[in-house]
């Protein structure tokens, strides 16, 4: 696959999600990139996703859902990502997730804590109101005990304020 | 009285054995002055007996209590023009010339069970009357105990307030990093002297609450993953499992009888505050909102809670019946007014609030109409306020050169006390009640 497919695959995949069921990966067709945002069509299957698509599939390899300062809505460009792994446990009905919930480090660590579950719970409501179904789904809250990043600055915040979506069972 | 006090510092000792002592020793620096602070002389107590001279310097550690109160400030050693060892050695007009309202003099004796006694007194200068003389016996390691609790006894006897200082702190400590990350429980003198581990943990650990007694510890850990909350015993290490629901367990708090601990559980969807009866494990909800509800603390008359909600938008600090009811809202200034702290006399109330980024500690007197707020720490990150059993002072958390430090801070503001970690973080500070006397 060269170079420009897999931008164009990409692409697709952000762009028309629920179209990129399944990323090409047997004999792709040489796609133009005008054609990127056009469907990109499974090819020989029946487009479901399958345990191996988590490493490879561009969409479901973004487990990481951020959030604005002390708020706990799903931003709409994480619409997609929500959508994705939404259908990936529509399709693999023995897949589990643990969503965790983290906060940044301002404010106090116990508000922190009830609001990294909030954003659990937001992104457990998209995933459910996109096809997977509350038995499949954990949340667990790690307020701002988790931090990726641990400089008191806007941009580490940000990656801070963030669920993590986490596969307990493929 | 004395052999009392004596019997009660060899009784803390006798708890604390038990404990491993690897813990790293907090350093400790004082920030600020105070000018209007009553001026005293704490003079060195020396030792007069036949054993090796014991390593704690009785009236230094008395000094140090006096001045980071912030209503004292002591004489500094270079300014002791003379040095007398008892109240009748004492020449009172060399004291009155360094402009001094209160010296204290004392030595240090061999006890006959091969201990040690303290003997000190206390003077005012003006008057040249003596406003206290005891005597206070312990064995080595108990000599810190001893000077705590006469720095208690001074400060009692001229300001008309229990002291403080013989009491203890509660903290966490994050040391190391990425596999090797550790958390531990802390125990230490108020002064950040003898830290203890109470309980070590791979994964973090948060909200330590002292029961009424002292004895115990409420604490949130997530060595199972989800927050749990736990009570252990300090002088045994004994815990039990308390709140382990689905979702969210924290923010424990003792009511002032001990006998019921309030907390916040999400195990209905969203963060509520529960109360628990700690003899039948009981739950009551307290509140019920869609909101979050959380980090409730008792009023002291134990009848009404304290919370943190932002069923307005914001975070704000609400008081509602611990026998249920509508809330009240009780904070208006600031964006952010988190984690409440209530003096012992219920006037007072500690926060963390915060204005766009900047955080810093602020204490309302609702005992005031309308309410008189004062500000207690600089920012940015200033956060967990926890009040003196008396009230005094406060210890808070905060963030220096990207690592967490604890101050301990007096009511006025004007002084602040440092307690820095070597190598690692320090916060979530919890001060202890007074200890049984």
């Amino acid at each position: 696959m060269n170079n420009v497919t897999r931008l164009a695959l990409v692409a697709a995949c952000a762009i028309v999600l629920s179209a990129c069921a399944r990323q090409v990966r047997e004999e792709p067709q040489p796609a133009p990139v005008a054609e990127a945002a056009a469907p990109a069509a499974p090819v020989a299957d029946d487009g479901r996703f399958g345990p191996e698509d988590l490493d490879t599939n561009p969409c479901l390899m973004q487990r990481t859902v951020l959030f604005d300062f002390d708020q706990d809505a799903v931003r709409p460009e994480f619409q997609a990502i929500v959508a994705c792994h939404a259908k990936y446990l529509q399709d693999r009905p023995e897949a589990r997730v643990t969503l965790e919930g983290n906060a940044d480090e301002r404010g106090s660590r116990e508000y922190n804590l009830a609001l990294g579950e909030r954003r659990g719970n937001a992104v457990m409501g998209a995933l459910q109101a996109a096809g997977g179904s509350a038995g499949q789904i954990t949340v667990v809250s790690y307020g701002e005990e988790r931090p990726v990043c641990t400089e008191s600055t806007e941009s580490c915040w940000q990656q801070n304020r963030r669920v993590e979506i986490v596969y307990t069972a493929r | 009285m004395l052999r009392h006090l004596a019997t009660s510092a060899l009784l803390v000792l006798a708890l604390l054995l038990p404990l491993p002592s690897q813990a790293q020793a907090l350093e400790i620096d004082i920030v600020g002055g105070n000018a209007a602070a009553l001026p005293i002389t704490v003079v060195p107590m020396p030792y007069l007996g036949t054993q090796v001279a014991p390593e704690t310097d009785v009236a230094a550690i008395i000094a140090a209590n006096l001045n980071r109160s912030g209503q004292f400030r002591t004489l500094p050693l270079a300014n002791l023009v003379e040095r007398p060892v008892r109240g009748t050695d004492i020449q009172f007009p060399t004291w009155r010339v360094l402009k001094q309202d209160f010296i204290v003099v004392g030595r240090v004796l061999d006890a006959p069970d091969g201990g040690f006694r303290v003997e000190y007194e206390l003077f005012d200068v003006a008057k040249q009357e003596r406003l206290l003389g005891l005597a206070m016996t312990g064995r080595a390691r108990g000599l810190r105990d001893i000077a705590h609790q006469i720095s208690d006894q001074i400060y009692e006897r001229i300001l008309g307030v229990r002291g403080a200082f013989w009491t203890r702190i509660a903290y966490v400590t994050a040391t190391g990093r990425g596999d090797s990350l550790q958390y531990a429980l802390m125990v230490a003198d108020a002064d950040g002297a003898n830290p203890q581990t109470v309980v070590r943990s791979r994964e973090p650990l948060l909200s330590p609450a002292w029961s009424p007694d002292g004895r115990r510890l409420a604490y949130v850990s997530f060595e199972r993953g989800n927050s749990t909350i736990y009570i252990q015993e300090l002088a045994t290490g004994a815990r039990e499992l308390i709140a382990s629901f689905r979702g969210i367990n924290g923010a424990p708090s003792f009511s002032p009888d001990g006998t019921r601990l309030a907390m916040t559980l999400s195990r209905s969807g969203n963060p509520d505050i529960y109360v628990m009866d700690l003899a039948t494990r009981a739950l009551t909800p307290v509140t019920r909102h869609f909101g979050i509800d959380t980090e409730a603390v008792w009023t002291p008359d134990g009848q009404s809670l304290i919370f943190t909600s932002d069923r307005a938008g914001r975070p704000q600090l609400y008081q509602v019946p611990v026998s249920g009811g509508d809330p009240v809202r009780l904070t208006f200034e600031g964006d952010h007014n988190a984690k409440a702290s209530v003096s012992f006399d219920g006037k007072k109330i500690a926060m963390a609030q915060g204005e766009r980024n900047v955080y810093r500690i602020a204490v309302m007197d609702r005992s005031r109409a309308p309410p008189v707020w004062q500000t207690l720490s600089p920012g940015n990150l200033d956060e967990s306020p926890s009040f003196a059993p008396n009230a005094s002072m406060l210890l808070y958390a905060t963030k220096e050169g990207g690592r967490g430090v604890l101050y301990a801070v007096s009511a006025d503001a004007r002084v602040r006390q440092r307690l820095v970690l070597t190598d690692g973080d320090v916060r979530e500070p919890a001060w202890s009640p007074f200890r049984q006397r």
